[in-house]
């Protein structure tokens, strides 16, 4: 492997243009090389595999629940691990905790920025986090005491050069991972606001992100405006795995329940299923009629179904297997920005930028 | 008119979202050929006679039967003409959707301030266009830097400060005229090369596997039992699978066989593993796990007293809840505990969840506690609420347990547990004794 070149033996030596040129074709052979290796491996597409597999029936999904209280546009959400609650942040600054099930609003804290981009439960249910324009996550700790004034407890956990536009807590309380306007991911520990990791790679804003579900737990993947998805070890800090099929911004990433999978869904009206152990783009979700980006994807609890919200107002469900779209659902009456199915699978929940999150469930 | 569509996320560069526009535009054009596209024509609006106007329900089915789409979908798509500026109403000027029936709409005419020069005008579009979508971003980002820059606390200022100095000096300008980018990505690539990679069939193969295997425990799939709390306002099918149930149900317990990891996730599972596990005089790797996972996500202040304990209770020599991991690995652990960091135990880790998972969860899965455990769980039956019922169940939602009560309850329960199995002191024990006599 070519070690960069030293000022001195540059100038000394080889011309600099020819060097330049030297790495520049080593460059073009390594990557030609990863696709022959790649291709080896590509003895068969996924809807050949899903051909033995039986197809869905017709679906009836419908709107069960409709949260009313944001005043302005809903940006992000997130389930509480008891599988009814969430909380939900918006551009006026709002954050809120609903019991989803009864419908009433639990906690409510003003941020004091606008565009809360970004939302999270914590594991124990006992704190949320949250931040945006302010280029801060902050966590809030939740009470019991209906009465308390949230703001007075928060702390001030990470600190971006730029908006937060997603944070997610990992298996604890103690530590949250953030990605940032300013183009990198970090970790940072709860309790001090030291930042643990940093993760440096993307070449535009990052815009999304989600840990593994593994047993292992040590990597999530980020996707970013410059059209890449990046798999990266917590531990070292490491891009491990990098996917650029996209034609547009990646707005969402979401990793397919056994950890072996994600998927991503984009301004360029797709969605794509990536391969983590064959390394490759394995599934193109679109259609000729979808031609307004993705904000969110999230699978069901099998992995079987993929649910898109998208920027034209609908919802599209689709067979993950076989590549087609199962349902189309109405309902909001502007963009969809943030969609999470629930810990147990029971139902999705959308919010919008028509100020309403909504929970849908099968019919049965 | 241009509506503007703000995305805060456009700080570095412009991004034109000309994917969606292009084909949008691509479309109204089409729509306005004079042969095939929508029929327009003269309409008496008031007073005043309207040239070149067309109906809602004719763009919707021009739509419909151009796209080949569904009534609902050419709907959606006619709302976003609106929503764009490409079309606009006649009537009903503040709701921007397109209506299914005679309602009346224009095309959108391109706006042109200067008549001269195309370049010229090509350009200022561009910039104008651009400054649009941004202006509302850029004056709510400008106004929020100022206010946070005010309100900045000195602490928040000096750790700016540091992180600004530590980017420039990790990113500053290569001082050799070679881009470090260029070996960065060839050694990326080259580790890319060599990482191990399966051929698609298998790792196909396996992600069909999962979904059959979870296929009937998704609610998106099969029904569950005995109802979705969503759709009958009942939570029977929360409040029988909570944390501490004495009894599970039977699916619950049929997904603890589907992996470790989902017998370890599922703290019921866990607990019943553990019983499993003391039978067996084996509770020792599932404890040193579970310590390893507490230093892992744990807060950073109380990591070294955790990793000392940890190296006390399971890997000193001697030690009263010994793990038998292989002499390198313990080696290794062992010196990295000089200098503990959160991932120390790593190595240590996965030897010990490898051996649970390919020797410990088998025999668990054949012995009498699971057998049991399979035969005392419960099997719901479907609830049949009738219309009344429905009602009834809808006006009395169960508020359920708030979530910071639980994990007090939780966080008892542990502390209990943590007495009960703490390694007896022998020592303490014996001056104790000393001490009575």
């Amino acid at each position: 492997m070519r070690s960069p070149l030293s000022p001195e033996m540059a100038t000394q030596e080889v011309p600099l243009n020819e060097t330049l040129a030297h790495l520049k074709t080593e460059s073009e052979t390594l990557k030609l090389k990863l696709e022959e290796e790649r291709a080896k491996l590509h003895d068969v597409e996924l809807h050949q595999v899903a051909e033995k597999v039986e197809g869905l029936g017709q679906f009836v999904m419908k709107t069960r629940r409709t949260l009313k209280g944001h005043g302005n546009k809903v940006l992000c959400m997130d389930w509480c691990k008891d599988k009814r609650r969430i909380v939900s942040s918006s551009q006026d600054g709002k954050v809120i905790v609903w019991d989803a099930f009864t419908t009433n609003k639990e906690h409510a804290v003003t941020m004091p920025c606008t565009w809360v981009m970004a939302c999270a439960y914590a594991p124990s249910g006992c704190a949320v986090a949250c931040g945006g324009l302010d280029n801060k996550c902050s966590v809030y700790p939740l009470s019991l005491d209906k009465n308390e004034n949230l703001a007075a407890k928060k702390k001030s956990v990470a600190m971006h050069t730029n908006y937060l536009s997603a944070c997610s807590f990992t298996n604890s309380d103690m530590q949250i991972l953030t990605s940032s306007g300013d183009g990198t991911c970090a970790l940072w520990d709860v309790e001090s606001g030291q930042l643990l990791q940093s993760f440096h790679g993307h070449a535009a804003d990052v815009l999304c992100l989600d840990l593994a579900p593994s047993e292992t737990g040590n990597t999530f993947v980020s996707g970013g405006c410059d059209k890449k998805a990046n798999v990266w070890d917590m531990r070292s800090g490491q891009c491990i795995q990098s996917f650029e099929t996209h034609e547009s911004d990646i707005n969402s990433v979401r990793y397919y329940p056994s950890g072996d999978a994600f998927a991503s869904g984009s301004d360029d009206a797709t969605c794509r299923l990536y391969d983590l152990r064959a390394d490759r783009e394995v599934a193109i979700y679109s259609k000729e009629s979808i031609i307004f980006g993705v904000s969110s994807v999230d699978f069901s609890l099998s992995g079987r179904l993929l649910f898109g919200g998208y920027n034209d107002y609908t919802i599209n469900v689709w067979d993950v297997l076989k590549g087609t779209r199962v349902s189309i659902l109405f309902g909001h009456e502007n963009r969809v920005s943030t969609l999470r199915v629930s810990p147990d699978g029971t139902a999705f929940c959308t919010g919008s930028w028509d100020h309403t999150l909504r929970v849908w469930i099968l019919m049965c | 008119m241009t509506i503007r569509t703000v995305r805060p996320d456009r700080g570095q560069h412009f991004h034109p979202r000309m994917h969606c526009l292009k084909k949008l535009e691509a479309t109204v054009v089409e729509m306005q050929d004079p042969k095939t596209g929508v029929k327009g024509s003269e309409q008496k609006l008031n007073v005043t006679t309207i040239p070149h106007v067309i109906a809602g329900n004719d763009i919707i089915a021009w739509i419909t039967n151009k796209m080949k789409v569904t009534q609902e979908e050419a709907g959606v798509f006619g709302t976003m003409l609106v929503a764009y500026g490409y079309v606009y109403p006649l009537q009903n000027h503040k709701k921007l959707v397109m209506c299914n029936d005679g309602s009346l709409y224009r095309f959108q005419v391109p706006r042109s301030v200067f008549k001269t020069d195309e370049s010229f005008l090509a350009h200022y579009n561009h910039l104008n266009e651009w400054l649009n979508h941004q202006w509302d971003f850029i004056v709510m980002q400008a106004t929020e830097q100022y206010k946070a820059g005010k309100d900045r606390q000195k602490p928040d200022r000096v750790v700016l400060d540091c992180q600004e100095r530590a980017y420039w000096i990790v990113n500053r300008p290569p001082v050799s005229l070679l881009s470090p980018a260029l070996t960065d990505s060839n050694i990326f690539y080259q580790q890319a090369i060599m990482r191990s990679k399966v051929k698609s069939s298998v790792s196909l193969g396996a992600l069909v596997k999962f979904i059959t295997t979870y296929k009937n425990h998704d609610p998106f799939l099969a029904p569950c039992l005995p109802s979705n709390p969503w759709q009958t306002d009942h939570d029977a099918y929360w409040t029988l699978n909570m944390r501490r149930v004495e009894v599970p149900t039977k699916m619950r317990v049929e997904r603890w066989s589907f992996s470790l990891f989902e017998l370890l996730t599922d703290l019921r599972g866990r607990d019943d593993f553990k019983i499993f596990l003391k039978k067996e005089f084996s509770g020792e790797n599932l404890a040193f796990w579970e310590a390893a996972e507490e230093l892992k996500w744990g807060a950073s202040s109380s990591m070294s007293a955790k990793a000392e304990t940890i190296f006390k209770t399971f890997l000193a020599p001697g030690a009263p809840r010994w793990i038998n991991i292989d002499g390198r690995t313990m080696g290794l652990t062992v010196k990295g505990l000089d200098h503990p960091h959160r991932y120390v135990l790593e190595a240590a880790q996965t030897h010990v969840f490898m051996l649970m998972k390919k020797d410990t969860f088998f025999r668990y899965l054949k012995s009498p506690t699971y057998k049991d455990i399979q035969k005392k769980a419960l099997n719901p039956e479907a609830h049949n609420f009738s219309p009344a019922q429905l009602e009834q169940n809808a006006q009395n939602r169960n508020p359920g347990i708030d979530p910071i009560i639980l994990w007090q309850q939780d966080e008892e329960e542990k502390a209990k547990a943590a007495a009960a199995s703490a390694p007896v002191d022998v020592k303490a024990m014996m001056s104790k004794i000393d001490r009575k006599k």
